[in-house]
């Protein structure tokens, strides 16, 4: 490994790591979490630290924070942060730094802060545990700048609130705060956004990228997806497996990845600017050469049309029973109209409510074989749109309309043969199955549930799901607590499509997972798409991973559907002014791109602020 | 959060009207659909060898030949306004809170209660403070140093406090402490105000059997609650803050953790506030629940219903409390609510 910038000399560096190894003894013998990794940030300077889950990104985090100690971890090698020996210092010295010369930003903004305490009492102990003679007064005095700092409105008032009256992005801004507190020279940011919006993620990351400037702070951020570090960092260090597989300039590293895994982890990073079309022919086209036949980009389309030409006369599958008249594959599958979520909101001291649109006036169309994309930030009614579609919600008003037949108001006796026909993989695959059942079971239950009841029957069919969704067959009898976050997304997947549906709900299927793993997962479900002649509603707030697998797009904001229209045309050419601002905070590979799109970022800020 | 209170505060009340009219219903109605005579009902009032005048006189007394639901009315209204009764042409006043009168000596039963209440509160509130202490430390403490020989003896003995009960460690204590060994003196009621060293001196042994019970509970719920706590988010954030460990546990830690705590607590002291029954009978304390057994012997029913609602009120009041105290130890409680 090459470490460029040796030649300034260690003396001058923010932070010192050489010939780091982090070990856990286990049951089977020491895991070696970080194996002889050695890097040094400058004072002022910013690194970027990226590898997938278990690559050992987090352990080295702890580790500069000191924050190893009372764990079973073992470090050998050498740590110095801002001048003071992480591996030997007393544990009252390792105490005296953590916050005062390095501070952390840690991945989850919702529970990293203490719900009981006002953000106030949470900043001020910060600042009076390494000024212990400051009058509270001056602590109170400091938390205010500091939340102003960060961008918190009214701090002055702000500062009595307790951290639930906080949305996520606000929060992570008050943990921003706090890490400001005693002026550190090194600030380290691990998963900082993560949990956030792309807008929110945005903001946060030109905040910290100006922090670092402003107050010539060191910036350490780690993370598992290069875009996020790509605009806000001089160096980057991509980790694989406890090592560092590649180090150097942050340009160097996105334009000429030397290392196959750095090579393959670009690849893997979804792209804002790939369609739909290009992505679905590289998926066909690697499948074929994976199975070894030859599939010329000719004959998939070819196979496209013929699909679609002999759709409508298609397998005629299920004209409903009811009798709404016989659908036809030519009408939209599934129609929703006008539909309205709507809450009652208990507010104020005597409980007046008020009302509160989820989701408002939305209407859209599905036609068989189409993914429709929905996109929209947390809060903005896509998730309760496509559970209202599936009836798990029931719509304040609107009509859903699935193969010509009204569902809106059916019993649930009735909608319980449709249940077949429509399935949802969510987004938590580690809550979404339920930890005490087999796989098998979990997937097989669906089957019972409609009536199967030949138990070999369901168990072979399960199995070859199993082996569809790219897991192997004697995996049957396992718990999910054996699987990893992928592997447990592809379950949920095989429990939908066991029923052989014909509409799949994902709800930002892929967010929970690394960006290596989400590509597999979006592979599969394209994949599957061709297979069995899926219709989907993808629901999700990542915008490159929404183009790549929608046909149509539909921009959601505070219930409202903004923009609807083919994938290409909104993110080429959107129309709306929201769809803009997501676009532009969506993060790009392209150090320059990301750095010119933050710059257009702060200059439409500054409009907004001037302007009101 | 006025709203809240009221609310609150509301619902306490309904409570207690619902438990009164069962308790009622359970003493005076069940017994009469089991076949019980007013009769029988009213010989239980008169004593040994009634004769029949004496019978017809209890009968027209307690309104018992009269509908439930004007008997239900008396009552309550002699909660609320007192009563009078005539004993053999003479008028007797009960006045309010009356419970009615005990069958066994005559005596009215709300004065009797009062007159046990200090007993059972020195006993309870006692005992209260020492189980919660004692069992929040406990478990503290076991939490951090999980595993340990502290850890494994302390969690041991919080084990066997569950599983005995009271008569056992009450007579165990009594046998080894008082008897064998000499160290604490006989358990024996003083008020307070006549002697406060007698008074702690002789509740000493009574606090202590029934704190083992219960703070055996408490210990393993904050040490499970502590060390569910710590794996928390935000207790790493304040170990980056740099906060000695001290701070990280006793402020970060340990108030998450008694949120629980507060509602068993709350639950617990109405409980015991109702009567610690075993405690009191062990070691002859003239409290709540040694009432409450001698009434149960001898079927003396207007004291059962004046000790079970009692209870109730204990309970429901201690819960009231809770539910305020909540409020002020979570602050995500006060917009819920």
């Amino acid at each position: 490994m090459t470490t460029p910038g040796n030649g300034q000399g260690s003396a001058d560096a923010a932070v010192r790591v050489q010939d780091l190894c982090i070990t856990f003894p286990t049951l089977d013998g020491d895991v070696h979490a970080v194996d002889g990794l050695s890097f040094e940030v400058a004072r002022g300077g910013a690194l970027g630290i990226v590898g997938e889950s278990g690559s050992g990104k987090s352990a080295t985090s702890l580790a500069l924070m000191g924050l190893h100690r009372g764990t079973k971890a073992k470090i050998t090698g050498e740590i110095s942060v801002a001048g003071t020996d992480i591996v030997t210092a007393s544990n009252d010295r390792i105490r005296q730094m953590r916050g005062n010369e390095i501070a952390m930003v840690f991945q989850d903004p919702m529970s990293s802060l203490h719900p009981q305490y006002t953000i106030g009492d949470q900043l001020i102990e910060a600042y009076r545990t390494h000024n212990p003679k400051a009058a509270k007064a001056e602590a109170k005095k400091r938390a205010i700048e500091s939340l102003d700092r960060v961008g918190i409105p009214e701090p002055a008032r702000r500062i009595n609130s307790y951290p639930h009256e906080f949305s996520g992005g606000m929060r992570q801004r008050v943990v921003i705060a706090m890490a400001l507190m005693c002026d550190p020279t090194v600030l380290l940011a691990d998963e900082p956004t993560t949990a956030l919006d792309v807008t929110v993620q945005a903001q946060i990351l030109d905040l910290l990228d100006d922090l670092r400037r402003d107050l010539n702070m060191s910036l350490i951020l780690v993370s598992h997806d290069l875009a996020v570090v790509a605009g806000s960092v001089d160096e980057v260090l991509v980790m694989q497996k406890g090592k560092a597989v590649e180090h150097g300039d942050v340009r160097q590293v996105l334009s000429e990845p030397e290392h196959p895994y750095t090579r393959a982890l670009l690849a893997a990073v979804p792209r804002v600017e790939v369609s739909r079309a290009q992505r679905r022919a590289e998926v066909r086209a690697d499948r074929a050469k994976a199975e070894g036949r030859e599939l010329p980009a000719e004959d998939a389309e070819k196979k496209e049309q013929e699909k679609a030409a002999e759709a409508p006369a298609g397998t005629g599958t299920a004209a409903s029973p009811a009798g709404d008249g016989a659908w036809t594959p030519d009408q939209p599958l599934l129609k929703a109209e006008d539909l309205v979520m709507k809450f009652k909101v208990r507010g104020g001291a005597f409980g007046r409510s008020s009302d509160f649109f989820a989701v408002k006036n939305a209407s859209f169309e599905l036609y068989k074989g189409e993914t429709l994309g929905i996109v929209g930030e947390s809060g903005s009614g896509k998730s309760t749109l496509s559970r209202m579609v599936m009836r798990l919600l029931q719509p304040t008003s609107g009509k859903v309309v699935f193969e010509g037949r009204d569902i809106t108001r059916i019993s649930e006796r009735q909608l319980r043969p449709l249940r077949r026909d429509v399935q949802m993989v969510f987004q938590n695959p580690y809550s979404s199955l339920n930890p005490r059942v087999t796989i098998g079971d979990s997937i097989g239950t669906a089957l019972r549930v409609q009536g199967e009841k030949d138990t070999k029957q369901i168990k072979q069919r399960v199995q070859e799901l199993l082996e569809r969704v790219g897991l192997e067959p004697r995996h049957y009898n396992r718990f999910p607590h054996a699987f990893s976050g992928g592997q447990r997304q592809r379950i949920a997947i095989a429990r939908a499509l066991i029923l052989r549906p014909k509409l799949v709900i994902c709800d930002e299927p892929v967010s929970a997972l690394d960006v290596s793993t989400q590509d597999q997962v979006l592979r599969l479900l394209s994949e599957l798409q061709d297979d069995f002649d899926l219709t989907y509603i993808f629901v999700a707030h990542d915008l490159a991973v929404v183009r790549q697998v929608s046909d149509r797009v539909a921009v959601m904001r505070k219930g409202e559907i903004v923009e609807m229209s083919d994938s290409d045309s909104v993110y080429e050419s959107p129309q709306d002014e929201y769809t803009r601002s997501l676009l532009n905070a969506a993060p790009v590979l392209d150090p320059d791109e990301a750095r010119a799109h933050r710059a257009e970022r702060i200059r439409l800020r500054a409009e907004k602020s001037t302007a009101a | 959060m006025v709203t809240y209170i009221l609310r609150r505060l509301g619902a306490g009340v309904l409570l207690l009207a619902i438990v009164t009219l069962v308790t009622f219903m359970i003493f005076y109605v069940v017994p009469r659909m089991a076949g019980q005579t007013v009769q029988q009902l009213a010989t239980m009032y008169v004593g040994k060898a009634p004769t029949a005048e004496a019978i017809e006189a209890t009968i027209d007394r307690l309104n018992l030949d009269q509908p439930v639901a004007l008997q239900f009315w008396e009552f309550v209204k002699g909660i609320f306004v007192g009563a009078t009764y005539s004993f053999g042409g003479r008028e007797v006043v009960c006045s309010a809170p009356c419970f009615g009168y005990s069958f066994q000596n005559y005596t009215e039963v709300f004065p009797e209660l009062m007159a046990r209440l200090p007993i059972t509160f020195s006993l309870g509130l006692g005992a209260g403070v020492i189980w919660l202490i004692g069992g929040v430390a406990v478990g503290v403490i076991s939490a951090i140093k999980k595993g340990s020989i502290f850890d494994r003896l302390a969690m041991g003995v919080a084990l066997a406090g569950v599983s005995l009960p009271v008569f056992f460690t009450g007579l165990l204590m009594l046998a080894f402490l008082v008897h064998a060994w000499d160290i604490f003196e006989t358990p024996r009621y003083t008020p307070l105000a006549e002697d406060p060293v007698a008074w702690m001196t002789g509740m000493i042994l009574p606090w202590l059997t029934l704190a083992f019970l219960h703070a055996a509970q408490y210990a393993r719920q904050t040490r499970a609650g502590m060390l569910e706590t710590m794996g928390e988010d935000y207790i790493r954030t304040a170990r980056a803050k740099g906060l000695p460990e001290r701070k990280v546990i006793l402020k970060h830690g340990l108030r998450p953790t008694l949120t629980p705590i507060v509602t068993i607590f709350g639950l617990d002291i109405g409980l015991v506030l109702g009567g610690a029954v075993l405690t009191e009978q062990v070691y002859s304390l003239n409290g709540i629940g040694r009432y409450a057994v001698q009434a149960i012997i001898s079927q003396d029913l207007p004291v059962i219903l004046g000790v079970t609602l009692l209870g109730a009120f204990f309970v429901v009041v201690c819960n009231l409390i809770v539910d305020l105290l909540y409020a002020w130890v979570d602050p995500r409680v006060r917009v819920a609510g």
